[in-house]
């Protein structure tokens, strides 16, 4: 099992002949994951190193049988790209492009209510079923197969955490970087969900950071819910009060949102913290007895 | 990222919405001129920094005449204003906005922004205007009172209706307090802002409304669409530290502490600053150099720790994904050799090309220290600063 991704999924790539994309594409590819199909609008009917290109995602599906798609698109388009590839009603989108405006994201938001595709990002790092599927821009060799879930609002956090795993020799069963952006479209709670049910993951490390609700908010459900030990650490504790200018955002976000306020909630929650980084692998392997 | 009061002004006067006039200055006598322009008669004389709390502290003042104008102008522009905004440090006024005054009748609060939570945007509004707007939504939140728009079809005629009567606007003013809100609406979702807040929104002994004062911080990931408003960015209020960063795509804060730090990717930065502190350290900035910095990134980044007088050792942690080692190596020894490395420096290298990386270092024949782990690398830093 796994969640999201495994060997069967079928990645189309946009923005596949960008700089950026180009190069991931071939990284994804050389770990196994089947890159099937690349859209640039423009160049249908060419190929990109054997990989078939498509003028538009709903192409792309129809030709290939993509199920998941990843965007590259730089930040002025990003946010059409991924209407696009909910209305060719891919089962996933992950959006790696970082510095998409919060109005389109918004815009984003709303579009993708009702419908069944799945959102992953923006400005994130991926999703990786280690040995099944890599679809993002980590490392792959760092990951290995086991039944650790790992889910992060940070890049390389959470590859120094896969990394801490892997060393202690605790596989991982799926790797979801949620993205650092505020308006996002899968959030903690949904990723615990999966994890929970997933046959195959025994624990889960959950990475925060200061700033929004969503660490409180995933600690709120897994006390209801979490069958499962959670392992989790929260960046920013040593960051000094942002400068800001006004102050309605704190008024309606309640204005707890400091590291502290986080390791508290999910502390009472049941949740194992651990205040510094370096320790998160050696407390997942306390929590499962290995 | 913000702008001043006056250019904030400028972007709304814009989308029609009701301005006094006022004049943008950088002398006593100008201020005297522009009292004179706006008839001589009673106006405000405005510190122009990025931070509010200005009036509490001494950077509002009003006048009578234009000579009074004048000697305000004296006493505010070059001084250091500090204000809870501002830290204790201060803002050093540049220049001033002299306004025409207005019959104030009563005054109100209304902001607006992007409730991420909720995802929509809020239109955030209160009869308790010219006040902290934080003290009131603590000691009454009752009187805070949030309007929800549907970012699809956005702000209603029904909407701006109901949230005059919830504040309960005399009926010979609404249909302006309408105007006024539809307009801060408009220019809101047109200009891509973060957040537009107008504390207070006036309404005079006339029943009309006036903006008299406004807060706009931008949007930073709009530049590319909003170059105009963008452009109005006011050097002289950033950290000359953090525009060199901005320069070179860096992410930089710089703090209090001792200890540099140059990362990759923001959580692991502020995750290093943590360690740092958990092995009793202290943080001299936060810097994330990005997932694909370049050769000359790095060597800008190290350039800027190393300028840093109070710094006393650099760490330096990079989990190599998109960034491979080879390159933080190439940037860490080419910087270290033109700028001089005067201080300790621990370098802990993990993932692409990381044998490579370590191998360019420990053949480069400067002092660095290497780390294999993220503790390691902190508990070395530490006891090499003290």
């Amino acid at each position: 099992m796994s969640v999201l991704v495994d060997k069967n999924t079928r990645v189309v790539t946009q923005g596949i002949t960008g700089k950026t994309g180009a190069f991931h594409t071939r990284a994804c590819r050389e770990y196994g994951t089947q890159m099937v199909a690349g859209v640039t609008p423009g160049k249908g009917g060419q190929d990109f190193e054997g990989i078939p290109l498509f003028d538009t995602v709903h192409e792309a599906k129809k030709q290939t049988g993509a199920n998941v798609s990843i965007i590259y698109v730089p930040p002025p388009f990003a946010a059409d790209a991924i209407m696009e590839a909910a209305d060719a009603d891919m089962d996933l989108v992950i959006c790696i492009t970082e510095g998409i405006p919060v109005l389109d994201m918004l815009k984003v938001a709303t579009f993708m209510q009702g419908r069944r595709t799945r959102l992953i990002g923006p400005n994130c790092p991926g999703v990786i079923t280690p040995g099944q599927a890599k679809i993002g821009i980590m490392p792959g060799f760092i990951h290995k197969p086991g039944r650790i879930g790992v889910v992060s609002r940070s890049g390389t956090l959470t590859y120094e955490a896969v990394f801490q795993l892997s060393a202690l020799g605790m596989g991982q069963s799926t790797c979801i970087g949620i993205g650092g952006d505020p308006l996002n479209g899968t959030n903690f709670i949904d990723c615990l969900k999966m994890f929970n049910e997933d046959q195959d993951t025994d624990a889960v490390v959950m990475i925060g950071e200061i700033g929004g609700s969503a660490e409180v908010d995933a600690a709120t459900w897994a006390k209801a819910n979490m069958k499962k030990p959670i392992v989790s650490f929260i960046a920013g504790a040593s960051a000094p009060p942002g400068r800001r200018m006004g102050h309605a955002g704190a008024i309606i976000s309640g204005g707890d949102d400091t590291a502290e306020a986080k390791f508290k909630a999910l502390s009472a929650a049941g949740i194992h913290i651990v205040r510094s980084p370096h320790e998160i692998g050696a407390k997942m392997q306390e929590v499962v007895g290995k | 990222m913000n702008l001043h009061e006056y250019q904030a002004k400028q972007v709304l006067r814009k989308f029609g919405l009701p301005i006094l006039a006022g004049h943008l200055c950088y002398t006593p006598g100008e201020a005297e001129a522009a009292a004179d322009q706006l008839g001589g008669g009673i106006c405000v004389v405005k510190a122009q920094v990025h931070a509010g709390g200005r009036g509490k502290a001494g950077g509002v003042k009003l006048a009578k005449s234009a000579s009074e104008a004048r000697k305000h102008a004296e006493s505010i522009l070059g001084m250091t204003l500090v204000t809870p905004q501002t830290g204790a440090q201060g803002k050093l006024v540049r220049k001033i906005y002299v306004e025409a005054g207005c019959n104030i009748a009563k005054e109100y609060y209304l902001s607006i922004l992007v409730d991420r939570a909720k995802r929509c945007v809020s239109l955030i509004a209160s009869t308790e205007g010219g006040m902290e707007i934080e003290e009131v939504a603590h000691k009454t939140p009752e009187k805070i009172l949030n309007v929800r728009v549907d970012a699809r079809v956005g702000l209603q005629a029904y909407q701006t209706a109901k949230l005059a009567l919830d504040l309960a606007i005399p009926l010979e003013a609404r249909k302006h307090f309408s105007q006024v809100v539809a307009g801060l609406y408009k220019a809101f979702i047109e200009s891509d802002l973060a957040m537009l807040e107008v504390n207070p929104l006036v309404l005079t002994k006339e029943n009309t409304f006036v903006i008299l004062d406004a807060k706009v911080a931008l949007e930073d990931n709009a530049g590319f669409r909003q170059k105009a408003i963008h452009d109005m960015m006011d050097y002289d209020e950033q950290d000359p530290r953090d525009l060199r960063a901005q320069k070179y795509g860096l992410n930089y804060v710089g703090l209090d502490g001792n200890i540099g730090c140059l990362v990759n990717g923001a959580g692991l930065a502020m995750a290093t600053m943590d360690i740092i502190k958990a092995f009793g350290g202290e943080p001299a900035n936060f810097l994330d150099v990005g997932g694909g910095a370049t050769k000359e990134n790095v060597t800008e980044a190290f350039r800027i720790l190393l300028s840093d007088s109070k710094v006393k050792g650099i760490l330096v942690n990079i989990f190599g994904g998109i960034m491979k080692c080879d390159v933080i190596a190439t940037g860490i020894i080419e910087a270290a050799k033109e700028v001089g490395l005067k201080v300790p420096l621990v370098v802990r290298l993990q993932g692409t090309n990381v044998d490579l990386g370590r191998k360019m270092l420990a053949e480069s024949g400067l002092a660095i220290t290497p780390a294999d782990t993220m503790d390691d690398a902190a508990k070395k830093i530490v006891s090499l600063a003290k």
